[in-house]
């Protein structure tokens, strides 16, 4: 804890991510997270540690592979275009067992898009956009600050689980400039090789790390044991944030950047009388389905606002289960709703309860 | 004398490469048939041998293990 | 009785899954013997591909990794950028280095990574069952050129070894044939090359090694051999056509 800088997203969450122990960073250019890669190439030499710039996102992500495959604290960073040339990747770490993080500074889409901020890469990141039944962790920060306290938490997941963690950011977060603290650095000389890690084998039996298993019961085992750790994760590590929820009578809900517009929603609201609160999930996956499902005994309906079609939405009226209306609103295309829309969207369905 | 090349027969493939580079044309395709089903190749002429290793290099298989050459006794 | 050869404890105790007469056996022999002269055994990291040697590791006994189809040398990037120590190589066929791979082999080969790429050149997509690939020799008929390569469909074989060796980022770039004895203990000779341009630092290194494959070229292992020197190696010539100062 110290000093406060004022920094830009993009370049705050490559600067934590250096204090959180990143060891080495691949990446490509790719609007509006530039600055990402930019940052890790001034920096990293400073400090002896490494930066590469790939010749793809498709080379980024397999270089991650190769690093994360050695116990090496490892980052990788892009937007919506260039994660999806990753989800290949996404995959083979997923059933490999080796940790990293990755940035997803999502950006107006589909295709080529835009450069705005948008959050429609909720289902590519939750459900798997690669193939296969497998999950990488998904937090989902709301502001420069959270951004930046996550990264730490990003490393930790990644290597205690063995698995992915992608930090859900989006291009409000990546170039908007806010006052930002970060937490101690992390003691790198602490790190350790781990003892799975192909690094070339000394005197023990060599390690294999693969995602390949030809007969099909030895695979299903393998897919067991992942449903086994995705389960351990749920219960240990699903997060969220209630915002003025005890005596809430209705509920908004969403996540990132949205979600932060939607507290000064909930503020206007309570200047009006309105009891309304924000159930805003930090970790997209494991998502907090329970906190909704109590609250439907509760509320008398959710809103729940994106910046895409309604994603996020079909995990809320899971956890809500049918109990009350979830009524969903969103923009497309990188623009980003205000606070006074969302209140309106939000006056349009009180009239109707 | 002691075998020069020694073959492990249940690795043989009988793909005949080590056959077809082999100067003396001391080794062929047996009649025996290993656990695979294939017919392993063997040294058929151990006198003939000349211990020069191309049966070892070009296998494959490790079937052609090791390949020996009796010491020269001293004149 | 003195000892001439032995094969290398390193190189395989399971017997290998490939065709009889199939020249990756001979490959991974050679690489093993290496490692073990050069007494790199134990910091190897061997990235296999996805082709008939996805199961490389089974065969020659280092630590090891199955990268996706192409990526090896992105995954030896990353694998050798974050641990140096560790001795890198990459052991690739036609489809995964030269087709699907091109832009991740070109650009280690560029970055000067230090690595050391071993790439199989039999002519075909041999695990998938004998596909027309980028090395498929003009008028060679593979499933997927039943009528014979044609130039105005399928464009021209391309030439890897020379191509990698116009960037200055490869220290060392050779094609060997393991075709005879001769041929393979040559091509022994350019792996060690390879292998010390890693050592001594000095840039990217690959060796193309023109191999057989008897079952999809239809043809004994004997005539497989045949071809290579009547028909393969006029086209994939053998040389070394990058060495940089320090690998002789």
């Amino acid at each position: 804890m110290g000093e406060r800088l004022l920094m830009k997203g993009a370049e705050a969450l490559a600067e934590a991510a250096i204090r959180a122990g990143a060891q080495i960073f691949f990446g490509y250019p790719i609007t509006p997270q530039n600055e990402t890669p930019e940052y890790f190439s001034r920096r990293m030499p400073e400090l002896g540690r490494k930066y590469v710039q790939a010749e793809s996102e498709v080379a980024s992500i397999n270089m991650v592979y190769g690093a994360a495959s050695t116990g090496t604290r490892v980052i990788t960073s892009s937007s919506s275009p260039g994660i999806s040339l990753m989800q290949e990747g996404f995959s083979y770490i997923g059933n490999s067992n080796v940790p990293c993080v990755v940035v997803n500074v999502m950006r107006g889409g589909p295709g080529l898009g835009n450069i705005a901020p948008a959050q429609g890469d909720y289902f590519q990141a939750t459900k798997g956009g690669g193939h296969g039944d497998y999950h990488s962790i998904v937090l989902a920060p709301h502001t420069v600050q959270e951004q930046c306290d996550l990264m730490y938490d990003a490393f930790e997941l990644a290597e205690k689980y063995r698995i992915m963690v992608v930090v859900l950011s989006d291009g409000l977060l990546g170039q908007m400039m806010e006052p930002v603290e970060f937490k101690d650095w992390v003691d790198v000389s602490k790190l350790k090789t781990p003892d799975w890690a192909i690094v070339g084998k000394g005197d023990r039996p060599r390690n294999l790390i693969t995602s390949f298993e030809l007969d099909p019961e030895g695979l299903e085992k393998m897919n067991l044991a992942l449903q086994e750790k995705y389960k351990k994760i749920a219960e240990n590590e699903t997060r969220y944030e209630l915002y003025m929820m005890d005596d809430a009578e209705y509920a908004l809900t969403g996540f990132g950047t949205v979600a932060r517009i939607m507290k000064t929603t909930v503020k206007m609201l309570r200047e009006k009388g309105i009891k309304a609160g924000l159930i805003r999930p930090i970790t997209v996956w494991p998502f907090p389905y329970k906190v909704y499902e109590d609250f439907a005994d509760k509320v008398k309906f959710f809103l729940d606002v994106e910046m895409n079609e309604g994603q996020m939405l079909e995990d809320v009226k899971l956890g809500v289960n049918g109990k009350k209306p979830v009524i969903f609103y969103g923009r497309f295309g990188g623009v980003v709703p205000t606070a006074e829309e969302i209140y309106k969207q939000f006056r349009l369905h009180l009239g109707g309860c | 004398m002691e075998p020069k090349v020694i073959i492990d027969e249940e690795r043989c493939k009988s793909c005949g490469l080590c056959v077809s580079v082999c100067p003396k044309q001391v080794l062929r395709i047996s009649n025996k048939i290993n656990l695979k089903g294939y017919h392993p190749v063997e040294l058929f002429d151990n006198e003939g041998c000349i211990s020069c290793g191309f049966c070892y290099i070009i296998c494959p298989d490790k079937a052609i293990v090791e390949v020996r050459r009796p010491e020269k006794v001293g004149v | 009785m003195k000892l001439i050869y032995k094969a290398p404890e390193t190189f395989t105790k399971k017997p290998t899954t490939y065709c009889p007469g199939c020249t990756h056996g001979v490959a991974h022999r050679i690489i093993a013997e290496l490692l073990e002269e050069m007494d790199l055994v134990k910091k190897a990291v061997i990235i296999w591909p996805v082709g008939c040697a996805v199961f490389g590791y089974d065969f020659i006994d280092t630590d090891a990794a199955v990268a996706a189809h192409g990526r090896a040398c992105a995954m030896a990037t990353g694998v050798k950028r974050a641990h140096p120590e560790s001795f890198v190589i990459t052991y690739q066929g036609d489809g995964d280095l030269a087709s699907i791979g091109m832009a991740e082999t070109v650009h280690a080969a560029a970055r000067g990574e230090l690595i050391t790429t071993i790439f199989i050149n039999n002519g075909n997509f041999g695990m998938t069952g004998g596909q027309m690939a980028p090395t498929t020799l003009i008028g060679q008929v593979t499933t997927t050129s039943p009528y014979g390569r044609k130039p105005e469909v399928n464009g021209f074989p391309i030439h890897v070894a020379e191509m990698l060796a116009t960037l200055d980022g490869p220290a060392y770039i050779a094609r060997a044939s393991l075709d005879s004895p001769q041929h393979i203990n040559q091509a022994k000779n350019f792996i060690r090359k390879a292998f010390k341009a890693q050592l001594l630092g000095l840039g990217y290194s690959l060796v193309e090694l023109v191999s057989t494959c008897p079952t999809n070229w239809k043809m004994t292992p004997v005539e497989a051999l045949e071809r290579v020197r009547r028909e393969v190696l006029p086209v994939f010539p053998i040389g070394e056509f990058r060495v940089v100062k320090g690998v002789e």
